[in-house]
């Protein structure tokens, strides 16, 4: 039980640090910030749940795993958030998003 | 376990700073540092599992929360230029 349960956490922990290294690359490659929003977030999210879910398997005691899905809960809500008042924001001051025909660097 | 995923959040943290340093707008640099703030609250929770101290985890809760609060400040100051109440044109302060 003990062995299934580190296998579980070893997968998950280091998938998200996968994902995580995916969206850090895909912030360094993509070309405008529209897009750049697009890989910050949707990682961020993805790469967090799989490692506060690795840890929650690893957990010592209940509050531990109660903390770990407060955490886990807060960003999740307020993630989505800032990514969409930062492209609001982006929108308000006049950035233009890069559309399909233009392609430089 | 830990240290695996510990290096490829700190590997993430690097390339996203790359990118705050270089990004021609400033949204790029929001982006960045917002992201930064997110994979320091993982890298808190697994440093405290990797000790045996699991009590770090107040700590990574307190950072999500004012790396949030930091992220939407800044964009209201860009947006409007001030913080708080304004001056003659918004006369009811922030609504």
């Amino acid at each position: 039980m003990a062995l299934l349960l580190d296998i579980a956490s070893w997968l998950l922990l280091l998938s998200g640090a996968l994902v995580a290294v995916i969206g850090g690359v895909g912030m360094l490659r993509l070309p405008d910030v529209y897009t750049r929003m697009h890989a910050a977030s949707v990682t961020d999210t993805g790469g967090m749940i799989l490692i506060l879910g690795g840890l929650l398997l690893q957990a010592p005691h209940w509050l531990v795993a109660v903390k770990l899905l407060l955490v886990a809960l807060f960003l999740l809500l307020t993630s989505p958030t800032a990514a969409n008042a930062l492209a609001n924001a982006a929108i308000q001051d006049g950035i233009k998003p890069m559309l399909g025909g233009q392609r430089h660097g | 376990m830990f240290a695996a995923a510990m290096a490829g959040v700190a590997v993430t943290m690097l390339l996203v700073l790359i990118r705050a340093l270089l990004g021609p707008t400033v949204y790029d640099r929001i982006l960045a540092v917002n992201v930064f703030g997110t994979k320091t609250v993982l890298l808190i929770a697994v440093l405290g599992f990797l000790g045996g101290r699991p009590e770090f985890l107040d700590v990574a809760l307190v950072y999500a929360l004012i790396n949030f609060i930091g992220t939407v400040a800044v964009l209201k100051f860009m947006q409007y230029g001030d913080l708080g109440w304004g001056e003659s044109d918004h006369p009811d302060g922030d609504v």
